[in-house]
């Protein structure tokens, strides 16, 4: 490790004493990275159940430095937590510290791509392998050994990979072992290369090997998982569809059952100018599978089960979100876009677009496997189901209407409506609370003072009879060029416990120049995600200062 | 390890004075699913390219996206500029990009990057996030965040950069 950084050096100041060469790519060294870093100064509010930290700041930061030349790249990340943010997996302060926890080098030319060092990949959906990072939850499942992607033909592609994924700043137990391979027929046939129809289908294949340890337990020291995928195509309709199958592997995840995992979604979509049609369905059963059989929360994840529910970033319509069961769910969405043109009645001056969701999640119909055995027993088969059986217990419902208009040079509105059933225990993890059903509405205007100086409102509002009772939110946003000022309230002014009816206030500010940005808040904050001045990002619970600089050089 | 990271930081400043960053050539998927290499699509006849990275669950970047699009036709037409825009939706919500896209009727080429590898070989921390190609594949300005009016900032550069002036000079003049 140490000499590969050395060399990366020695790489970095040598180029910087060649002279820039005109002309062909391949002569030039290409220098490039970005930079994060967010502190929060905690303060203890008891009414919101913030916690007070012993070290009063706590900081998430990481810088990524990329060279290349030619056909060659190679990168470092550096990453520092002094200590861990509030609300990132941390597990104990496994994550605190500073290090490089991912380091690469690459080759890539028209057919091959070799990758060493920390690598991400998705097969496919992500059905049997999703190595990714997404900074803002904290989640960094990199895969660290060596990949190769091959061409073998056009529209023929194969990928193969080894290594162990990141687990904080060491390495899983398990090694994981895979291959995905594609081919798109309408690249591949030159006579289809501008047909309307098309065609491609594809398979993956993980395996994953981790010591079997378990004293009680005779447990797989290989689990496999394979998927296939077809995907469909006729002018503006499209068909994509994947089936996965995981053989036994018992888990912490599954209570150490012994049986098969299954996951079958289809996703059927019509486009054209003006108009847009989605219809999914997603079946899974059983299908968590992770480097390590006994890591949970977001530890160590192989397989990515992407949820079917709308991403919302409204805050009161992201309050109560759905994450997918691995253990077993079935859901249905319908989405549709339409644009009124302008001009015509309903479309106006500028046009007015519509959204239209609707999602449904059940849990999957699961039979004991005798009478003596309660479903999810350790150390049993676990339960008998069946493709595509649907049970009775509703996981999470919404219907969603959302109306973007701009009425003139100077007015802009978005109006949203959402319905919500949320089976909070399931979801939640609970027991014993009651299934939240609310109506959520939101009003948002922006008026352009001048081309340049503009001001934004937003009104979001909750109703509910479960959880917490009403909310009600209000923002208004300034910005001007290179600079944003926001001011906050969300206020819980229906909560059963008038003792609990707190505002969460928090004004703020923040600056942009290029491809760099500061921003500066102040206040309390309800986990969800944030758009404020410009961005959209998750952010975790919190009572105090807030700092984040970002740039990208 | 201090002296490292000390040694890293100046070698890297100082060669980030001499070299300008060029688009890195990674996989990416259009619209019908085919896979497209990223130095082949910002190809424009060596005129001005703007890659802009977005969300269909990103709401500056709709905002964004929707100012280029009712001015793309007038700035294709003045400089010859093409707009890219790179979804980062993952596979949560990759498939409704080409519905959500279509339906709002944007111009631009659209292409997916559901598992965020551009994203990452661009060096991006959040979206939106439009980076402004000159014509021979370089970066020649970037800009993070969407505010009302940006659009304005943005077509200056690209006049700026079609007509062949290099942006460098201009930010030392600014300073």
């Amino acid at each position: 490790m140490k000499k590969f950084l050395f060399l990366l050096v020695v790489m970095l100041s040598v180029s910087s004493l060649w002279a820039q060469k005109d002309g062909k790519s391949e002569n030039k060294f290409n220098v490039s990275g970005n930079f994060q870093s967010d502190l929060q100064y905690y303060f203890e509010d008891q009414k919101i159940g913030a916690v007070a930290v012993d070290e009063r700041l706590l900081s998430n930061s990481y810088a990524n430095f990329m060279i290349s030349y030619g056909k060659f790249s190679a990168g470092v990340r550096f990453e520092g937590y002094y200590n861990t943010l509030l609300g990132f997996p941390n597990s104990g302060g496994k994550n605190d510290g500073f290090g490089v926890p991912s380091y690469w080098a690459n080759f890539t030319n028209d057919k091959l791509e070799v990758t060493v060092g920390h690598f991400y990949e998705q097969f496919g959906n992500g059905l049997t392998l999703r190595s990714y990072e997404e900074k803002s939850l904290g989640i960094d499942n990199a895969i660290l050994g060596a990949r190769v992607k091959y061409t073998i033909a056009p529209g023929v592609n194969v990928k193969g990979l080894i290594g162990k994924q990141r687990y904080y700043w060491d390495l899983s137990d398990g090694i994981l072992r895979g291959v995905d391979g594609e081919i798109q027929f309408n690249e591949m046939i030159k006579s289809l290369n501008d047909a309307k129809f098309r065609f491609g289908i594809g398979g993956s294949f993980v395996s994953k090997y981790q010591k079997e340890d378990n004293p009680i337990y005779n447990l797989p020291n290989n689990v496999a998982t394979g998927a296939g995928r077809i995907n469909l195509g006729y002018s503006g309709f499209s068909l994509i569809s994947e089936y996965a199958y995981k053989i036994n592997d018992p888990s912490a995840d599954n209570n150490y059952i012994y049986r098969p995992g299954q996951a079958f979604l289809i996703n059927a979509t019509y486009s054209q100018k003006g108009l847009g049609v989605i219809l999914s369905t997603k079946w899974v059963d059983n299908m968590s599978l992770r480097s390590d059989r006994n890591a949970t929360l977001s530890d160590v994840t192989v397989s990515y089960l992407p949820e079917i529910t709308r991403n919302y970033t409204y805050v009161l319509q992201a309050f109560y979100p759905y994450a997918s069961q691995p253990m077993g769910e079935w859901g249905a969405k319908a989405e549709f876009f339409y644009k009124f043109k302008k001009g015509s009645k309903l479309g106006g001056k500028y046009g007015t677009t519509i959204t239209l969701n609707y999602s449904r999640v059940h849990n999957i119909k699961k039979t004991a496997i005798n009478d003596s055995t309660p479903i999810g027993t350790t150390g049993t088969y676990g339960y008998n189901t069946s493709l595509f059986a649907v049970g009775n217990e509703l996981y999470y419902q919404d219907i969603n209407v959302e109306i973007s208009k701009k009425w003139s040079k100077k007015w802009y509105t978005n109006i949203a409506y959402m319905n919500l059933y949320y089976n909070y225990n399931v979801l939640m993890g609970t027991a014993g609370h009651d299934n939240v059903k609310a109506n959520i509405g939101v009003i948002e205007a922006t008026y352009k003072i001048t081309d340049k100086y503009a001001l934004k409102g937003e009104v979001q509002a909750m109703f509910t009879k479960q959880d917490k009772g009403n909310w009600i939110l209000g923002q208004l946003e300034f910005t001007m060029p290179n600079w944003f000022f926001t001011v906050f309230d969300n206020w819980n002014y229906g909560n059963p416990d008038k003792g609990a009816r707190v505002h969460y206030f928090n004004v703020g500010f923040g600056y942009v120049k290029g491809g760099n940005r500061i921003q500066l808040t102040y206040g309390k904050q309800r986990e969800g995600v944030m758009c404020v001045g410009g961005v959209c990002r998750h952010v975790p619970a919190s009572n105090g200062f807030a700092l984040s600089i970002s740039s990208t050089f | 390890m201090k002296k490292f990271v000390f040694a890293m930081l100046f070698a890297f400043a100082v060669s980030a004075t001499l070299y300008s960053q060029e688009v890195p050539q990674v996989q990416l998927k259009d619209l019908k699913g085919k896979v497209v290499n990223s130095q082949d699509i910002i190809e424009n006849d060596g005129k001005p390219v703007m890659v802009c990275f977005f969300a269909t669950w990103c709401k500056p970047c709709i905002k964004e996206l929707t100012a280029f699009s009712e001015a793309y036709e007038d700035w294709a037409d003045e400089t010859g500029v093409k707009i890219i825009a790179v979804s980062i939706d993952d596979a949560r919500s990759t498939n409704s990009v080409g519905p959500f896209v279509n339906a709002r009727g944007w111009e631009f080429d659209v292409y997916l990057d559901a598992n965020g590898d551009f994203k990452r070989a661009m060096n991006v921390n959040n979206v939106p996030h439009s980076f402004l190609l000159d014509g021979k594949g370089n970066v020649a300005w970037q800009h993070t965040s969407y505010l009302e009016g940006d659009e304005a900032e943005t077509f200056e550069m690209i006049k700026k950069v079609a007509a062949g002036e290099s942006l460098k000079e201009n930010e030392a003049e600014k300073e």
